[in-house]
């Protein structure tokens, strides 16, 4: 172990934080704020590389490991590592980041400085979520998303942005209480106290918690309920079409891509990695709201007249996808569950930039407002179609693999799960491609979309590396997979004995 | 505890002087300030006696870290001051305070067109009587200490004089002050009645002789309540709360960021010694309900608030409860989560305080949560400091505030009887609080300001001082507990 393989991980999470840090004393000049700030999210996304050209593929278990003692009373520590599942969240935050200066440079002229102050200290804390194994440094990071995310809600939205900024700290707030007691159960129970995850783990495994038996019911759900409204599950997504809809272009990105990306994470390394027997026991009722999540943010996003919040369902409906292919804990339904999420990360990320370069123009969503845009943004529509096609699940493009995956987990765990599920592929390709007709299609039928500019340099400059990468993760996704398959192995172990009786089914 | 006068020699010893040195340094820089006032141009006294202050509280502090080697631990003065690691911790918050409330004041007196060298002789004074009071070991010496941080607190509060609200601050401080301390020195002499002593040592003595029997004699239950009276007011704790709202809403607010943090700090120290060295009969129970009802009353009541400074009030109040659980729990975690819950507390109070005074301008015009409408934009720095200062006060990671809640409910789960209900009363109070707290925020950043134009005063290089090492200590004791949580678990066996 060399000197940057020890502190890799610690150098990607707190680059943005010190980039934010120097931003403070820049003059409030934006060209060189916006300058800088993409410097330093492009040498993130950089340091970030060295993560999947070093990962060691054969390895189970945590990697580029780094564990020292921070407070002693409590027993903190300052432990990262990451394994095949956090390993392309973190390069997929860093890989979005620069998207999204690039999105805002033009679109955000007021307060420019705090906007990029604050979307890196975002970024930092989003890192930190997925490279933290210390639940104490895990929960800080995940409550720290929630500050900079709901500043930039309120500050740089549209329309209702404070109520929107509010319900969503409040919700999520609210919610990651019940995981802090969890938490702190699991500290105060571990002997000596510890609130290391791997020590943790192998406490529980072995039967050395006393009392578990008991609690374990209620820690699991103390968990569950704030990766649930973060996801966000069927009946805690109401926060989130708000939330999207006011957001800045880029906080919607970061949004969509990372954060409810968070709330999945949290259930593979936390929910089935601390208690699997409660996983396996709550499994079912927690499959039926996945795919009432799937049917339903559907059908509301069938109905949205406006563009942001279709997108935002058709999130609630994405994510579905990925808890049911959690909860199936087949092999193929959780490397499937694990493939959306990268693959909404980009393609929904994508969506969100070209609505938001749509907006810049046009200052509505509203689909009705447009209509025949491919004569006047030809470019801009062809990579629109692109990454609708993507979203649908188009074979050869990135959803398609994804969802194949989890279904076929799903399908082999249940066949009803399967078949409910399936239905949102009918449905995804409903809305996104009636969207598409309705905006793009036809003859103009406002006269100012007319003379709507084409995308610029810079924004195709953003655009290019998600469609890039829709089309890479469809033709070669075993780039990805033969990372997430080890680490979902691992995760799936104590699972063996009773996923084969569930394929024998 | 007899050994006491053993060693008591007929004379004090130049060492006695060592271990009241941060007093004498504070009273004679106070002297001079009072002896120059009137004899200097006044126009140009604020800021050379603001100087000299500065320089009194720094020597302090300085005279406070060279006290803190063990070799000047021990009783002085006949058994009446203690100098130990507890006298010390208390002695270093209550000067740093100091220290920071004249950093801040600096631009405060200008602004507000106060000009009154006394104001710095005072703000030393009454340091002098609350650093006296977390080492005194005598119940009529800690009583002198308070009258003395009292009287100077009292005069703070009305020195807006043309302020009609700041006079009236000043007096309802001072009849109700009066009138609590008068409850302090009844529960005084009826302790002195039960044991026959007035020291602290020899009470404790006196009432382990009936620790067999379960209950002490009736007198002491009643000097104990009656003493838990006076000290509950001091520090805001419900149900002797009223005040507090009035009074901090009319007092220059450096001086509330003073008497929020320094006199409460320094009562508290009193408090551990009753609750914790004297073994107060019935201490446990008077507690528990008095931080029950701190923290709802003074959160619920926060809710509601549109000035500043009264929202601000109320927060304190809820404060002191969350501090109270602590004197709940048991000694060993208790004693320390209290004391670095004092010094947390003090820093980020401190801090939004002096953010407050700054921004509420000449006259404190810009005091109400509409004033505050945009002020991210106006002043983003400001802002973002206080924000910080909030966030603290919520208990979020990484501040200061988030460990010293955490180690005091965390105190009261350990021990064979877990404070459960309190803790739980605590953490819903928590929760409620975060809501007004981000009230504030949300209105700086998301709310636009009514009138754009005016604009807010750029920061002036001693409050730059005082807002940089109250962020820098509300952050370090939010990164890096240890060191203070260590020094602070070192009283634990030398008060019982």
């Amino acid at each position: 172990m060399n000197w940057l393989d020890n502190n890799i991980l610690t150098l990607i999470t707190f680059a943005p934080a010190v980039g934010a840090v120097l931003l403070l004393f820049f003059p409030r000049r934006d060209r060189d704020i916006r300058v800088f700030a993409l410097v330093i999210s492009l040498l993130t996304f950089v340091l970030s590389l060295h993560l999947p050209a070093h990962f060691n593929r054969g390895l189970a278990g945590f990697q580029f490991d780094k564990d020292v003692s921070w407070i002693s009373s409590p027993n903190i520590h300052y432990h990262m590592g990451i394994d095949g599942i956090s390993l392309w969240l973190i390069v997929l935050t860093t890989f979005l980041t620069p998207l999204c200066v690039l999105i805002s440079w033009n679109s955000i002229h007021d307060r420019v400085k705090e906007f990029f102050i604050l979307l890196l200290i975002l970024e930092t804390s989003l890192i930190g979520v997925f490279t933290s194994l210390d639940l104490f440094l895990f929960y800080f990071f995940w409550e720290a998303t929630l500050i900079p995310m709901a500043l930039l809600i309120g500050m740089y939205g549209h329309g209702r942005k404070v109520y929107a900024a509010v319900k969503f700290f409040l919700y999520t707030m609210i919610a990651s209480v019940f995981m802090l007691a969890a938490i702190l159960w699991l500290y105060a129970s571990t002997n000596p106290h510890t609130f290391d995850f791997v020590a943790i783990q192998n406490a529980i495994q072995h039967g050395e918690l006393a009392n578990l038996a008991g609690a374990a019911r209620w820690l699991f759900l103390g968990f569950f309920v704030a990766f649930a409204v973060k996801v966000p599950l069927f009946p805690f997504h109401t926060w989130l079409p708000d939330a999207h809809v006011e957001a800045p272009t880029a906080g919607s990105v970061l949004l969509a891509s990372v954060l409810l990306k968070m709330g999945t994470y949290g259930m593979l390394r936390f929910n089935l990695g601390l208690f699997p027997v409660q996983s396996r026991a709550n499994a079912s009722w927690i499959v039926v709201l996945a795919l009432i999540g799937i049917v339903y943010g559907a059908l509301v996003a069938m109905v949205q007249p406006n563009m942001k919040k279709l997108i935002a369902y058709s999130s609630i409906s994405h994510l579905g996808f990925v808890v049911l292919g959690i909860f199936s804990f087949t092999q193929a339904g959780l490397s499937g569950a694990m493939f959306i999420m990268l693959a909404h990360g980009v393609s929904t990320g994508g969506l969100f930039m070209l609505t938001g370069i749509l907006y810049e123009r046009r200052h509505t969503y509203e689909i009705s407002e447009f209509g025949g845009l491919a004569t006047p943004m030809p470019t801009y529509a062809s990579f629109f179609l692109f990454i609708v096609l993507a979203s649908v699940g188009l074979p050869l493009l990135n959803g398609f693999v994804g969802e194949f995956l989890a279904l076929s987990g799903a399908f082999q765990a249940k066949m009803w799960w399967g078949v409910v599920g399936a239905t949102g592929v009918i449905w995804s390709a409903c809305y996104l491609l009636w969207m598409y007709q309705r905006v793009f299609f036809g003859i103009v039928k406002h006269t100012e979309n007319n003379s709507l500019p084409d995308l610029q340099l810079r924004e195709r400059v953003a655009l290019w590396p998600t469609t890039i990468m829709a089309l890479a993760m469809g033709v070669a996704p075993l780039l990805w997979l033969n990372t997430i398959d080890p680490a979902v192995h691992n995760v799936l172990a104590p699972f063996t004995q009773f996923a084969s009786r569930v394929v024998g089914q | 505890m007899m050994a006491v006068f053993q060693t008591v020699p007929a004379l004090p010893q130049s060492v006695d002087y060592v271990r009241i040195l941060p007093e004498i340094v504070l009273s004679i820089f106070g002297m001079i300030i009072m002896l120059l006032d009137p004899v200097m141009d006044e126009r140009r006294s604020q800021r050379m006696l603001g100087l000299i202050a500065l320089v009194g509280a720094i020597a302090a502090l300085a005279a406070t870290v060279y006290q803190a080697q063990v070799r000047f631990w021990g009783l002085g003065f006949f058994g009446m001051i203690k100098v130990d690691a507890f006298s010390v911790f208390f002695h270093f918050v209550v000067i740093a305070v100091t220290l920071l409330v004249i950093l801040s004041s600096y631009e405060y007196m200008e602004v507000q067109q106060i000009r009154a060298g006394e104001y710095y002789g005072l703000i030393l004074f009454g340091a002098v009587g609350m650093a006296l009071m977390s080492s005194a070991m005598e119940l009529v010496l800690i009583f002198i200490a308070l009258e003395i941080s009292s009287i100077s607190t009292y005069i703070l509060a009305g020195f807006r004089r043309r302020s009609a609200i700041s006079s009236e601050s000043s007096v309802k401080y001072f009849l109700l002050g009066s009138f609590a301390t008068a409850f302090f020195l009844y529960g005084v002499a009826l302790m002195f009645g039960a044991t026959g002593s007035t020291s602290i040592d020899l009470i404790s003595a006196a009432l382990a002789d009936y620790a067999g029997t379960g209950h002490g004699p009736l007198l002491a239950y009643l000097g104990v309540a009656l003493m838990f009276v006076g000290l509950g007011f001091k520090v805001a704790a419900a149900p002797f709360h009223v005040w507090t709202p009035d009074v901090y809403e009319g007092a220059p607010s450096p001086v509330v960021g003073f008497m929020s943090t320094a006199p409460k700090a320094a009562v508290f120290a009193v408090l551990l010694r009753i609750i914790f060295e004297i073994h107060a009969p019935g201490g446990p129970w008077l507690i528990w309900v008095a931080a029950a009802l701190s923290m709802s009353i003074g959160n619920i009541a926060a809710l509601v608030q549109d000035n500043v400074k009264r929202l601000l009030a109320y927060s304190s109040i809820a404060h002191a409860g969350y501090l109270l659980i602590a004197f709940a729990s048991l000694p060993a975690n208790g004693i320390p989560a209290a004391m670095f819950y004092t010094a947390s507390y003090a820093a980020m109070n401190v801090g939004a305080f002096a953010v407050i005074g700054h921004f509420a301008g000449a006259g404190e015009r810009f005091v109400t949560l509409e004033d505050y409408a945009g002020l991210g934009k106006r002043s983003p720095v400001l802002a973002a400091i206080l924000t910080i200062f909030l966030l603290s006060l919520i208990g979020i990671p990484i501040t200061g505030g988030f460990f010293a809640k955490f180690y005091v409910f965390s105190a009261a789960l350990q021990g064979s009887h877990p404070l459960v209900g309190l803790v739980i009363i605590g953490v819903i109070n928590s929760a409620v609080a975060s809501y007004y707290y981000l009230r504030i925020i949300v209105v700086m950043y998301m709310r636009e300001s009514r009138d754009e134009e005016s604009p807010v005063a750029p920061i002036s290089t001693g409050l730059g001082f005082a807002l940089g090492l109250s962020l820098a200590a509300t952050f370090f004791l939010g990164v890096y507990p240890n060191p203070v949580l260590k020094y602070a678990a070192l009283s634990v066996g030398l008060l019982h």
